[in-house]
């Protein structure tokens, strides 16, 4: 395995579960609900994945505990906002301190404990080609359900009636309530989906990404999804670009802060010159990068402001109380 | 003339002692109503009298206390919209139900509750579009259309449908009085076609012109079922209100007795701030003293763009767009341009020209602290409640505002009684220019009347009166000359001795001032 495919392939584990817990944060903005929660919902995942697999031995056991925790604790979310009408922002917030507290708690045991690796794919014969084997027949299964579901999630919203359906309450509540649209049963079953989505991002953090529970250990992960979703005009292969942009660049800084120059002399010279210059800079600056280039490169494809508004949920997170 | 077992047949809808209670309020008092098959049944009332309340729950948007509601003869339930469509109840709602972000096929597709794919719909509309002479383009997103286009889709996505009964909720309001003799004309097929028309409306001499009877409401109880034919105007207006409503007295005034120009806009161009709003494109108008001018259009031709910008929502990058008293005031904020003598009155009452759970006096000071910071806020920024308070009194007495409390909330008022304060409130500093936007919209026919005689009666007294409004007969009373906004662009005023509803109404379709007689197909 060359260098080029390692360095691609720990790209694709970096960018995997923003890109799951922000496809799923976009089909709950989409439905109009605003759920700040992803950063709980994802620490929940990650403890109950890893908890569940610890037990039973089995890492599959894990993705699944990691989904239907995700999907349980965003409900109590959605039992907040939708049923009593609480405000989401602060609700959401709430979910996310409630999240890390009770993550943490649980995990507590697991502190220190080798985990379960949930394992990679093996296709004899394709995984063992060169440069191309690995990269696309041997990674993690989340990370071709993550690609897949993109795919799923661009396809529901504009190739279905019920995308159509859900795209319509995140538009206009009262007009889609006028109509006889089931508009709260809608958004629970967004946030929901959300919250499963949220989930496995977390359970691959501790079934793929690292092997083991670390007490908050999203580390800011939920906040660059969601920050994702909007950057990228709640569009789903846009999120897709963004994740792989913020992963790509958090894995290529580290290997340039790590770097020998001297070893590189044998690159053509502009490329040589780029990392020397990258170098010089202060360390806090290349951190910083990842942030600053994903929301460069966001900001330049959203520039046509008539298709952000038109894609933007007119109603997100604006409460919704039907008139009976 | 109520229900009437014999004609079981004949009737389509029957309602008996249908009410709806909100909290302490009863929005439908035991209402009975009849539709027979064929006819075009109207339904009169003021806003608040309970009309569209009644529909909801025969569209199953709402669910009443009490009642029941007979579908062909026989007791039905209509628990959400979906049952009221597969009884074959359709609706064409008053604030449209459309989804701007969405293509009219789109829109068209979420109300059938089947698969069929969004091309076959797009077909079916067309077709249907052109057999009643709707012309639509079923790919056009929603939010780019003008309102006369988005109620097409509305009506329709109701007539895909196929209902018997379909619902119009107050369909007249955002036309021009072409558009609306075109609606008419499809109504009247669908009558012809056996199907049946409850028209909810507040415009009586459609209602005489179109509709074979008539079901009156007032504060939620029938007061009278009738022919409206057999009915004049008057007639049915007394039934409406339950007394004779002041008629508007406006005197003409001369050329000698206007005076100087006190509100000027030259050249007032603004770019459309949102995908969906509409650009200004250089618009000019004098307003003097003494002399009220209307301005007229569709709703969303860019009355509120105008308006924001006029009044200093917006501020304008040339100074001399905005001249208010012979000064330069393009550049200055709402209270800057207040500090020159004017007044603005927006249309939303909540949240805009009223701030909904503060006091009627803490709202005075709200909008008037720049104006007369001296007479209510004392030295180091302390508030004078006494001198507040006696303000708020003296204008809920000059505009009878009827409330509950000494000085309630603003939202614990009717939308007629805030809007009598809200008026009141800038007439009471005696400003020498007030523009409004809707000055009763949506208010009762006293309130309203009451509010349009203060009007012309602060122009009599020297002042400069700009009034933005969809309402055609309002404009009509009130003001000395009309000018049209459409698509931005704003007609020259013209003088009111020489406008009539037809020349006004295609300069609102978007005819050329200069071709207004000649042009018919509106924009």
């Amino acid at each position: 395995m060359g260098m080029a495919e390692a360095i691609l392939l720990t790209i694709a584990t970096a960018a995997t579960p923003l890109l799951l817990a922000a496809i799923g944060e976009l089909v709950v903005e989409r439905s109009g609900v605003l759920n700040l929660g992803v950063e709980g919902m994802m620490l929940m995942g990650a403890v109950a994945g890893f908890g569940a697999a610890l037990t039973t031995g089995s890492a599959w056991v894990g993705v699944f505990a990691g989904i239907i925790t995700g999907a349980l604790f965003s409900l109590l979310f959605a039992f907040l906002v939708l049923t009593l009408v609480t405000n989401q922002v602060a609700t959401g917030l709430a979910l996310t301190l409630l999240g890390i507290g009770v993550s943490g708690m649980i995990g507590e045991a697991f502190v220190g404990q080798p985990g379960v690796k949930l394992t990679n794919i093996h296709i004899p014969g394709l995984s063992d080609l060169p440069y191309v084997g690995r990269l696309l027949f041997g990674q993690d299964p989340l990370f071709y359900i993550s690609v897949l579901l993109t795919v799923g999630v661009a396809w529901f919203l504009f190739r279905t009636r019920a995308g159509l359906t859900l795209r319509s309450v995140g538009d206009s509540h009262s007009s889609a309530h006028a109509l006889g649209i089931r508009v709260i049963a809608i958004r629970y079953a967004a946030i929901a989906f959300g919250g499963a989505c949220a989930g496995l991002a977390g359970a691959h953090l501790s079934l793929v990404y690292t092997t083991q529970w670390i007490e908050n250990m999203t580390a800011g992960r939920g906040w660059i999804a969601l920050a994702l979703v909007v950057f990228a005009s709640w569009r789903p292969l846009r999120v897709f670009v963004g994740a792989y942009l913020f992963g790509a660049i958090s894995i290529l800084q580290l290997h340039i802060q790590a770097m020998n120059l001297a070893d590189l002399a044998f690159l053509p010279g502009p490329l040589y010159w780029l990392l020397a210059q990258l170098k010089s800079l202060p360390s806090q600056f290349l951190s910083a990068l990842p942030y600053l280039a994903t929301v460069a490169v966001l900001v330049l494809i959203s520039r046509n402001r008539r298709l952000t508004i038109m894609n933007t949920p007119a109603s997100l997170g604006q409460p919704f109380v039907p008139d009976r | 003339m109520g229900a009437q077992p014999g004609l079981g047949e004949a009737n389509l809808l029957e309602v008996r002692g249908l009410t709806k209670i909100f909290g302490t309020l009863t929005a439908c008092d035991h209402v009975d109503l009849t539709v027979r098959k064929g006819e075009i049944h109207a339904l009169l009332g003021e806003n608040g009298a309970g009309k569209s309340t009644l529909v909801k729950m025969l569209f199953g948007s709402l669910e009443p206390n009490a009642g029941e509601i007979l579908w062909d003869g026989n007791p039905v339930r209509i628990p959400n919209p979906s049952a009221a469509r597969r009884l074959g109840i359709g609706m064409v709602f008053q604030h449209f139900s459309l989804f701007d972000a969405l293509t009219a096929a789109e829109n068209i597709a979420l109300s059938l509750q089947n698969d069929t794919p969004i091309a076959t719909i797009a077909a079916k509309a067309s077709a249907l579009s052109h057999a009643y002479g709707l012309p639509l383009d079923p790919f056009a997103l929603v939010g780019d259309l003008s309102v006369g286009e988005r109620q097409r889709i509305e009506i329709i996505r109701c007539l895909l449908q196929t209902p018997q009964l379909i619902i119009l909720d107050e369909p007249t309001s955002v036309l021009t009085p072409q558009e609306a003799d075109k609606l008419f004309e499809t109504l009247d097929r669908l009558r012809s076609e056996g199907k049946s028309i409850l028209y909810i409306s507040h415009r009586l001499e459609e209602v005489k012109r179109m509709c074979d009877a008539a079901t009156v409401l007032r504060h939620g109880k029938v007061v009278g079922h009738c022919d409206p034919r057999q009915e004049t105007a008057a007639s049915l207006a007394r039934m409406m209100v339950g007394n004779e409503v002041q008629a508007v007295v406006r005197e003409p005034v001369s050329e000698s007795e206007r005076g100087p120009v006190l509100l000027e806009i030259r050249n007032l161009s603004r770019q459309p701030a949102t995908p969906f709003s509409i650009p200004l494109r250089s618009i000019n108008l004098r307003v003097r003293a003494g002399e009220v001018i209307g301005i007229a259009g569709v709703a969303g031709n860019g009355q509120g763009e105008f308006f924001e910008a006029v009044s200093g929502e917006v501020m304008q990058t040339d100074a001399a767009s905005v001249r208010i008293r012979g000064k330069d005031a393009g550049r200055l904020s709402i209270s800057g341009r207040r500090r020159m003598g004017a007044a603005f009155v927006p249309e939303e009452r909540l949240g805009h020209g009223a701030a909904p759970r503060m006091r009627l006096s803490e709202n005075l000071l709200l909008s008037r602290h720049a104006t007369d910071g001296q007479a209510f806020v004392g030295s180091g920024g302390v508030v004078k409640a006494g001198a507040i308070d006696a303000a708020a009194q003296r204008i809920i007495q000059a505009m009878d505002v009827r409330k509950s409390a000494r000085d309630p909330e603003a939202s614990a008022l009717s939308g007629g009684n805030l809007q009598k304060f809200i008026v009141g409130r800038e007439l009471d500093r005696r400003p020498s220019v007030l523009v409004v936007n809707q000055p009763t919209w949506g208010v009762d026919a006293g309130a309203a009347a009451k509010i349009r005689q203060a009007l012309i009666g602060l122009a009599r007294a020297g002042s400069a009166v700009l009034v933005i409004s969809q309402d055609l007969d309002e404009l009509f009373e009130i003001s000395d000359a009309i000018a049209v906004m459409h698509n931005g662009e704003l007609s020259q005023p013209l003088p009111i001795a020489e406008a009539t509803y037809e020349k006004i109404g295609l300069l609102m379709g978007g005819a050329e001032p200069g071709h207004a007689l000649h042009a018919t197909e509106p924009a």
